[in-house]
């Protein structure tokens, strides 16, 4: 199992297996499922009180749909780790965070100083995210952040 | 026209940095091409047939003086004196260097422009009307809808790897001057019954190797619904839109195989969802950015005669001016076209000279037109004859607006690494063809020629329309008729067989007479083509 | 015979495999028989050229001249802006590109 080399969370991470998405939902004791690109992430949403880990997995980074199974995930009010497995790299951190990624897991190790330099690059964004940071458009006009934080 | 504030500006700056850090990676080796070139597509950076081509962005296709005299300086600068003003309102440089990139987005970032998703698989430069604020036959200026788009979709994480590129088109007229049926979303403003402001949606047009006309998949968004809306369409494409083949990969292809219908529903229930998330900017945001967009101080009673004793002003005025909704005033068009030339190229010189133009006659606003020219929007007629003068004086008075002269073409085989075959030169010995008394005589004819399949020259939307292919090595060209960019949007078909390059301006000028033989009163080319359909135009070219 | 071309990294020149080294002239370009993936891979690897690929061309009495009319004006320039051409002051310039 590759290491997870980033995370953003203070519980303990999980130690069991992902499984498939389609076998998640006839074992009663997982809770560690892996996402990969052509799954439903919504076939998860009535197990979300169980899940303890998603694995969202880039075979290719050029390969967005985890991005939005993130995002479905966190909309739907999943708490646990949200970790973005495979083909990682330093310059798709900062947006898979804003999706609401939690921990990393890249096939290959990132320079710790440039993925520290990518989370933090954008002093704002344009967009509500659910990633807790408030949009420029909220900032412009005062609003308190409507989006589910899942920061801690 | 809309100005930065701190949080816009921070943005640019950021992104300058950004891309600086990623340019440094990849000339020190720490970062591969591989994981580079879709980090420097997004800053619209390629790598073409002769060296590295930069693409600026033109938002919704309004720029100032100041940012236009920046891209003439640009031009100078760090390339061959001149910039190409492209069919997606933006403009492009041929000869840049990867190590001077990052200074050149700083410099532009001094003036508020960027390259931000000029290119890549994300949402690119969202286009408009070029009469924009100018016209009288619109409901509203559609760009405030247009900027608040532009900000949602720029950086915006879950869509920067989508299964390909996304084209947006915003308009608020029912005269459609943007081709925005043909956009992989086309967004017209529109009012309902009860008088209230809401947005119609298009979604799966586009042209390239299966052009399709977009359907309407939702008559009315209401307006404080517009990004959730947006976001609901773009989720969807995302998730579902064919990523095992790159020419199956638009969002057209995806609203074809499932159906209109499906993929309204698919929608429709992301937008339920999402109208919970609390993603939509408050209609503050909207009513903060509108007044950017607020009329000029124009001159109350300002003189609506001209004086047309001077025939060549007449005929330029007559051809490329437009009227305008203020009373005492005129939209000019300036033609890149010059007979012989390269349609859309401005020298240095002349996009300073119209950048001091704009600010001296215009109000300090200019447009770039998807037809590649350049658009004063709001000039006093008192100025217009000086304004001519000028533009005269510097070979930029060309009165062909939409006449068969006016070309639009792709930089093809010429520039183009993805080209098959050249589309200038074709341009070129066509706009020689056709004096300006045979121009005038054939009226409007928008002619549109593409180097390749992927048809940055919309030739599928051109009245006549050329295809460049590569047969066994030759250039041959594709002849189409009957294509149309506007509210009655169709697709060209072709005649038949390829041309080789003299061959195909013989057809376009067979094509041209067969239209004159037969028109009936008023008929432009394309109703002529309409009414008497494709067998007489067929007959005359092949013989 | 096959010969390479690519751009150069830094600056997005085309250049040309000449046997030790890139030119970025095309008749500077030799015949790589069947080594052209290896060089490429040496050369891609250590940044001397980027985007690289073979082609396909003829030793003629004026100089090396690719098959394709693609590489044919990869090697000269826009043949609308000759001005820009590597030869501007070659009236022979566009003469055998097309």
């Amino acid at each position: 199992m590759v290491e997870t080399q980033f995370r953003f969370r203070d519980d303990e991470p999980v130690a069991d297996p992902a499984v498939t998405v389609d076998s998640f939902g006839d074992q009663t004791n997982a809770a560690a499922v892996r996402v990969e690109p052509g799954d439903d992430a919504r076939e998860l949403l009535p197990f979300l009180d169980r899940l303890k880990l998603v694995e969202v997995n880039f075979p290719a980074f050029t390969d967005g749909r985890g991005y939005s199974a993130a995002r479905i995930l966190r909309e739907a009010g999943y708490a646990g780790e949200l970790r973005a497995v495979g083909a990682v790299f330093v310059d798709q951190l900062g947006h898979l965070r804003r999706c609401g990624f939690d921990s990393f897991a890249p096939n290959a190790a990132i320079d710790p100083a440039d993925a520290e330099a990518a989370f933090n690059r954008w002093p704002d964004v344009y967009q509500a995210t659910g990633d807790g940071r408030r949009p420029i458009w909220a900032k412009r006009h005062g609003h308190e952040q409507h989006s589910n934080d899942q920061r801690g | 026209m809309y100005k930065y504030d701190q949080y816009d500006q921070a943005m640019v700056d950021t992104r300058v940095e950004e891309f600086r850090d990623q340019v440094r990676r990849r000339i020190d080796g720490t970062l591969a091409e591989e994981q580079f070139r879709p980090l420097r597509l997004q800053n619209g950076l390629y790598l073409q047939l002769h060296a590295y081509m930069l693409r600026v962005a033109v938002p919704y296709g309004t720029l100032n003086s100041t940012q236009m005299r920046m891209l003439g300086d640009i031009a100078d600068k760090y390339d061959r004196g001149y910039g190409h003003f492209t069919t997606r309102q933006n403009i492009q440089y041929n000869w840049i260097k990867l190590e001077e990139t990052p200074d050149i987005l700083a410099d532009l970032a001094t003036v508020e422009m960027h390259a931000i998703q000029t290119s890549g698989n994300c949402i690119r430069n969202i286009s408009s009307d070029q009469y924009a604020g100018a016209s009288a036959d619109e409901l509203v200026d559609p760009r405030p809808y247009a900027e608040l788009l532009r900000q949602w979709s720029s950086f915006h994480p879950e869509f920067l790897s989508l299964p390909r590129k996304f084209k947006v088109a915003v308009i608020a007229s029912a005269t459609d001057r943007a081709a925005m049926r043909l956009h992989d979303i086309g967004i017209e403003i529109v009012k309902n019954d009860a008088g209230e402001i809401g947005a119609a949606f298009y979604a799966g047009g586009g042209m390239g190797r299966t052009p399709m006309i977009a359907p309407l998949i939702n008559p009315f968004v209401p307006i404080d619904q517009l990004i959730t809306y947006s976001e609901a369409c773009l989720r969807v494409y995302n998730r579902y839109g064919r990523r095992d083949n790159k020419y199956k990969a638009r969002i057209k292809i995806l609203v074809h195989e499932l159906g209109k219908d499906e993929y309204v529903r698919q929608v429709d229930e992301e937008f339920a969802h999402l109208l919970t998330q609390g993603i939509e900017p408050p209609l503050a945001e909207l009513e903060r950015i509108k007044p950017f967009f607020a009329d000029p101080a124009f001159e109350a009673g300002a003189s609506d005669d001209l004086d047309r004793s001077d025939p060549d002003f007449a005929l330029w005025v007559d051809r490329n001016c437009h009227a305008h909704k203020q009373p005492g005033y005129i939209i000019a068009t300036v033609s890149l076209k010059p007979v012989g030339g390269i349609p859309g190229d401005a020298s240095a010189d002349q996009i300073r000279l119209m950048a001091d133009l704009a600010r001296d006659y215009s109000f300090d606003e200019l447009r770039v037109t998807h037809a590649q020219n350049i658009v004063f929007p709001h000039v006093r007629k008192a100025d217009l004859h000086t304004l001519w003068q000028k533009l005269d004086a510097a070979g930029l008075s060309t009165a062909n607006l939409d006449q068969i002269g006016d070309i639009i073409a792709c930089p093809g085989l010429d520039y183009c690494s993805l080209a098959n075959a050249r589309s200038i030169p074709v341009a070129q010995k066509i706009s020689e063809r056709f004096t300006p008394a045979k121009s005038d005589e054939i009226g409007e004819l928008k002619l549109k020629i593409s180097g390749c399949i992927n048809a940055c020259g919309h030739h599928h939307a051109g009245h006549i329309g050329i295809l460049g292919v590569d047969k066994k090595g030759i250039e041959n060209y594709q002849l189409l008729l009957g294509g149309c960019e506007g509210a009655d949007t169709s697709l060209g078909q072709i005649t038949g067989p390829g041309f080789s390059e003299d061959g195909i301006v013989d057809a376009v000028e067979k094509a041209t007479e067969v239209y004159l033989a037969n028109k009936q009163g008023e008929e432009r080319f394309l109703d002529t083509y309409r009414r008497i359909g494709m067998a007489p135009f067929k007959e005359a070219i092949y013989g | 015979m096959k010969i390479l071309t690519g751009n150069d990294l830094k600056s997005g020149a085309v250049i040309w495999w000449a046997g030790n080294g890139w030119s970025l002239h095309v008749d500077d370009a030799v015949d790589v028989g069947e080594h052209g993936d290896e060089i490429l891979a040496r050369e891609e690897a250590a940044r001397r050229v980027n985007s690289s690929y073979a082609v396909d061309a003829a030793k003629t009495a004026e100089g090396i001249r690719p098959n394709h009319i693609k590489e044919r004006i990869r090697a000269l320039g826009p043949t609308v802006r000759l001005d820009l051409s590597l030869k501007p002051a070659d009236p022979e310039a566009g003469n055998w590109v097309i």
